[in-house]
């Protein structure tokens, strides 16, 4: 059973509806037995990362989510915000993180030269492997995904990046440390290829 | 000025009316066209970009938004979903969230409430919120805003009121011309170069498409993304009810 931590923020349902569609069992976790008995879970996350991280430290969840994560070693995936939040800090607002990988969250440029960016970035984008895995292993060339975000997570040590996408500019799109997994799109939101990356996720939650 | 653009994006609009779909023409007349939930099914096989819902009985009559269907649309949507109708509140915004519905569509509310959608953008992330603008041009041939699904007229000229919009802080823009919608004879491209001047948010182009060709020329003029209604259910020359959707492969050949 994944469990997908309801802390008030994010599209809980729309995860909860592709894990169903997977035939993953999955439930909201609000507290922390629920994320005891689960064999993964995933942080959502929408919004600004000021209010996003302040009510996470709220519902009182992040003591047990660290102990689900790195005591009982658990597969967790972060999922737009959510990855976000795992990083050191974000500009956005100066607010630190959690610091589960180390990293910085920045503002998109407004301009690149004589180019300039639309802000947010929403729609469709490609992604580049980096760094095999096991969430990423099923990607295919034309595999696309769905982003919607102002501001992009950039990794300290380029060893833990899966995945970059192009916006005017390179970003992590998606990024691991042993069993912590982010992604920047959301697969939730990206038909038959956020299936796939979630599918894979699953699958690694039974080991 | 040059912009960078991910993926065009090419938006299918549903329009919930009464106990179905329907289709408008100048935002009257609605055409039954089918059930939504088989509607969302058929967008969903064929993989589209993104799906938006409008709610018209919510829009007009101001009554509470319909969260039992949302929930059902959303448990089908694999892609995604912003709805409009009604939407006048914080706590609307996050109950929609909840659902699985990702976007939510402003209209009304973000004219009658002053500092509704800075609130909005502020509280729920600037990229859940899109504005949306409808309008129409006046015998004097100066373009209006409406409001309450057309009924109403305000004083507000929608480049105007995009650019107010945009210094809100709102994620994206979308505007619907109501004397194109359902004509299918092409989008407000003026509009569309103006606004792709102006504003540096994303802005969605509505109202008038009727062909391939019509969206390539919505995004020539500068728009990010286009929404259609007519030439996602509409087919053949005597407008039979055909709810379909282009080849994805095709359709992005057409639109490069």
């Amino acid at each position: 059973m994944i469990a997908i931590v309801d802390y008030g923020i994010g599209n809980i349902q729309s995860i909860r509806n592709m894990l169903l569609k997977l035939d993953q069992s999955s439930v909201f976790a609000n507290n922390p037995k629920v994320l005891e008995q689960s064999e993964g879970i995933i942080l959502p996350g929408v919004g600004a990362f000021g209010e996003g991280i302040s009510k996470l430290k709220a519902s009182g969840l992040i003591p047990a989510l660290e102990h689900q994560v790195f005591h009982q070693n658990k597969p967790v995936l972060g999922i737009c915000l959510g990855m976000q939040m795992m990083m050191t800090r974000s500009s956005e607002g100066q607010v630190d993180g959690l610091n589960w990988i180390p990293g910085e969250v920045r503002r998109f440029p407004a301009q690149i030269g004589d180019l300039t960016l639309r802000i947010p970035h929403i729609g469709w984008s490609a992604v580049r492997v980096k760094k095999s895995s096991a969430l990423t292993a099923p990607l295919r060339d034309n595999s696309r995904f769905y982003f919607v975000h102002s501001y992009y997570a950039s990794c300290a040590d380029r060893e833990d990046v899966l995945l970059e996408s192009d916006y005017g500019i390179s970003f992590d799109s998606a990024i691991s440390r042993n069993n912590v997994f982010g992604v920047q799109f959301h697969p939730e939101k990206s038909h038959a290829f956020g299936m796939e990356l979630l599918k894979a996720f699953a699958c690694l939650t039974l080991k | 000025m040059k912009f960078v653009e991910p993926y065009r994006r090419v938006i299918p609009t549903l329009l919930f009316y009464g106990e179905g779909l329907v289709k408008t023409i100048a935002f009257k007349n609605p055409v039954y066209i089918g059930d939504p939930i088989n509607a969302v099914k058929i967008f969903n096989d064929k993989c589209v970009d993104e799906l938006v819902f409008l709610d018209l009985n919510v829009c007009q009559r101001r009554s509470k938004l319909n969260l039992a269907l949302l929930e059902e649309i959303s448990s089908e949507c694999f892609m995604p979903l912003s709805y409009g109708g009604g939407i006048s509140s914080v706590e609307d915004i996050i109950a929609l969230n909840r659902l699985g519905v990702e976007k939510a569509i402003i209209n009304s509310a973000g004219v009658l409430s002053d500092g509704f959608i800075r609130e909005a953008s502020l509280r729920c992330g600037a990229s859940s919120i899109v504005a949306s603008i409808d309008y129409k041009n006046d015998l004097f041939g100066r373009s209006r805003v409406y409001i309450k699904g057309g009924s109403q007229k305000t004083s507000w000229n929608p480049v105007d009121l995009a650019i107010k919009y945009q210094e809100d802080g709102v994620g994206e823009i979308m505007v619907n011309s109501i004397d194109r919608d359902g004509r299918m004879n092409g989008y407000d491209l003026d509009l569309a170069r103006t606004l792709g001047n102006q504003l540096s948010v994303p802005f969605i182009l509505a109202g008038g498409a009727g062909t391939k060709s019509h969206l390539k020329e919505g995004f020539d003029a500068g728009a990010s993304a286009v929404a259609a209604g007519s030439l996602f259910v509409f087919q053949g020359p005597h407008k039979a009810v055909l709810i379909s959707y282009v080849n994805q492969e095709d359709l992005i050949k057409a639109i490069l």
